[in-house]
């Protein structure tokens, strides 16, 4: 038995070698490269070249810089993915339980906005929520907006492109997990006189956990990361992180402050995720 | 097979990979502390004159360019500046809009341009302080004046004796433009100056600024009465924390490029800071937008050809430089862009192309409005990061 094993373990390992050869020159050298500019003196510059001085106070100089688009990013981040979650549940429910044969089509129309570019897209929730635009003038009348208020350039603005941008990153993962649940297990709840609601709470969601967790990360993440929302339909009141790290490499070339920013950045996301992932349980993902 | 019990017995379970993966990054790590590639990065400045390529114009009838968007007239039709440039010389134009930033465009090209590498064009269209950062760090090759006597006949006035390359060695203005205000009247009373944008209530939250630092700030060193062409680190504080206020007090709704135009003509935004060229074409759709020289001055620059070093095709691109300093082709040119037009004479070519165009001081800005303009200071590699890190941290990037 040890033969076959072991050969199995060697084809295991040959088989990882793309993949490996692939992250190393992609990911892994890039990653060593921003970590050793986020070091570099920082008041080098393209002209005058970079030294490696260790500068670890580009670390505290860029937290204390912007600590505050950081949080904003994190928050909204966080608030953009609650509601893809509860969007996206439902969502995902219909389409696993009940579209019957329309599951297909369902899914492809999730997957439909994909089909135009992402600028696009956000562009046009700019025409949306234009500040003589029908949602806002609705809003208006209902006094729920004040006569000369609006919704671009505010959270709501970021919050909803950010939401809905990243929603079907959350669909998929939970149609995916909620579509493998296995239909005799919540009969099997109804038949031990569970109601609807704890069958679902007891049965459905803790199934559809792995769908959830991985949903939840897939969405925090880049719209913790994003600059391109803020940057349409925000004002610098709205500011997160991701233009920050942007404006700093185009714009300002300060290379070492522009690494140590996204580093913090990568470093804060990374620890978040795995204190999530114990919580959740799921170490299935890791 | 049972499957259950892969994991633990096939040498490849998950934790004994994580763990082969972390020794792996360490001896990576390990290796890197020893070796240290991408330690020390040197500077970027260069000699052009080390970095030419040899000229293949006369064996390859070729030019490649970069340009931004919009900024020609239809390509593709026979009677096109272009076609008449291909019939007249023999040579085939690769023509691509794809200069849409300075910034995004510079860190496009630094790699190669910073160690010598050709960067496929013969022609690049960079803005002024681009155009002086790129010469300042030797990318650019220069022009040799006997092949393009056009352009140092025929340049505008205003447009001689910058700073930063005053004898036209370098660089050749492609189109100019004023910056100013632009005001929708069907929205709000006339806007007359920076003052106002800053200050006005009644447009709070409706009003854009342009996300260009040099444009935006010269007006600011204005509001402040310091002098855009020459401030102090006391004055730009001034300067910045003015705008911060307006800011933070939401009565800037954002930092923008190009696209202020829609916001303008949707309503969205009823004053901003804008370009000369932008408001014309509005204006074609929307009589109610209005381009206003504001009380603090106008602000003039240019978008330059440059040739980067490692072009192949530098005496073609020479002869398209001369072409287009040709007042006839100039008008031409002018006629559909609507930017001002950097060649002398090309008023009166206009005569011929479109009268409506000839008295359009967008287009030929006269003594008058040329009075009141003013010029960004050149900074150097220090000052860009440090200012540029406050503007930033200011518009939000």
């Amino acid at each position: 038995m040890s033969e076959t094993v072991r050969r199995r373990g060697r084809i295991g390992y040959l088989l990882l070698v793309p993949a490996l050869l692939w992250l190393g020159l992609f990911f892994v050298v890039p990653l060593y490269s921003l970590v050793a500019t986020s070091l570099f003196n920082a008041d080098g510059s393209d002209l005058r070249g970079y030294q490696m001085s260790w500068a670890w106070g580009n670390y505290t100089d860029a937290l204390d810089a912007y600590w505050q688009p950081l949080l904003r990013s994190l928050g909204y981040g966080a608030v953009a993915t609650l509601l893809c979650l509860v969007l996206g549940y439902v969502l995902a429910y219909a389409i696993a339980f009940k579209s019957g044969r329309w599951k297909n089509l369902m899914l492809v129309l999730v997957i439909a906005p994909f089909f135009t570019s992402f600028l696009i897209r956000t562009l046009s929730w700019k025409l949306i929520l234009a500040d003589d635009g029908l949602v806002v003038n609705t809003l208006q009348l209902l006094h729920v907006l004040g006569s000369d208020g609006r919704l671009l350039a505010t959270p709501v603005a970021v919050i909803a492109g950010l939401t809905y941008n990243f929603l079907p990153f959350m669909v998929l993962p939970l149609f995916a997990s909620l579509d493998k649940i296995d239909h005799r297990l919540i009969e099997a709840s109804s038949d031990l006189y569970a109601n609807p609601f704890v069958g679902f709470f007891k049965v459905t969601w803790p199934l559809s956990l792995p769908g959830v967790v991985s949903g939840t990360l897939l969405t925090f993440i880049p719209a913790a990361g994003d600059f391109i929302n803020v940057q349409l339909l925000g004002s610098p009141n709205q500011r997160m992180v991701g233009s920050v790290i942007q404006s700093l490499f185009t714009d300002a070339n300060d290379y070492p402050a522009a690494a140590a920013l996204s580093m913090i950045l990568m470093v804060l996301i990374v620890a978040m995720v795995l204190v999530y992932v114990r919580r959740a349980g799921t170490e299935d993902l890791l | 097979m049972a499957r259950g019990r892969m994991p633990d017995t096939a040498g490849l379970s998950r934790r004994g990979l994580l763990k082969g993966a972390g020794v792996a990054a360490f001896g990576i790590g390990s290796i890197a502390a020893l070796d240290l590639p991408f330690f020390d990065v040197p500077g970027a400045q260069l000699d052009p004159l080390k970095c030419a390529a040899r000229d293949l114009s006369t064996s390859q009838k070729k030019l490649v360019i970069s340009n931004w968007p919009g900024y020609i007239d239809p390509r593709k039709k026979a009677t096109s500046t272009v076609s008449g440039f291909q019939d007249q010389t023999g040579i085939s134009v690769d023509y691509t809009d794809d200069v849409n930033d300075n910034s995004e465009f510079y860190a496009k090209v630094r790699n190669q341009l910073g160690s010598c590498q050709p960067v496929g064009r013969d022609l690049m269209v960079l803005t002024d302080w681009m155009a002086a950062r790129m010469i300042s760090l030797g990318w650019v090759q220069p022009l040799d004046p006997d092949r393009v006597p056009n352009l140092h006949q025929n340049l505008i006035k205003p447009l001689r004796d910058r700073q930063w390359d005053p004898d036209l060695r370098y660089h050749a203005p492609w189109q100019s433009g004023l910056t100013g205000i632009a005001y929708n009247a069907s929205k709000t009373g006339e806007i007359k100056s920076f003052t106002e944008l800053l200050d006005n209530s009644e447009i709070r939250g409706r009003v854009t600024l342009l996300s260009e630092m040099r444009d935006t700030m010269g007006f600011m060193l204005r509001v402040v009465g310091a002098d855009p062409s020459k401030f102090t680190d006391a004055e730009w504080g001034q300067a910045l924390e003015r705008l911060r206020e307006a800011v933070s007090s939401g009565q800037i709704r954002a930092f923008t490029g190009n696209e202020y135009t829609q916001d303008l003509a949707a309503g969205n935004v009823v004053a901003c800071e804008a370009w000369s060229g932008d408001v014309i074409q509005l204006q074609f759709e929307n009589p109610d937008i209005k381009f206003v020289t504001p009380e603090e001055g106008l602000s003039l620059w240019s978008d330059n050809m440059l040739v980067p070093n490692g072009a192949a095709h530098q005496a073609n691109a020479e002869r398209w430089i001369d072409y287009y300093y040709d007042p006839q082709v100039a008008a031409k040119l002018a006629a559909w862009v609507n930017y001002i037009c950097p060649v002398e004479g090309a008023q009166q070519e206009m005569e011929k192309i479109d009268p409506s165009l000839v008295d359009n001081k967008l287009i030929f800005p006269d003594d008058e409005t040329l009075a009141v303009t003013f010029d960004f200071m050149p900074l150097d590699d220090q000052q860009t990061i440090a200012y540029e890190g406050d503007w930033s941290d200011v518009t939000g990037g």
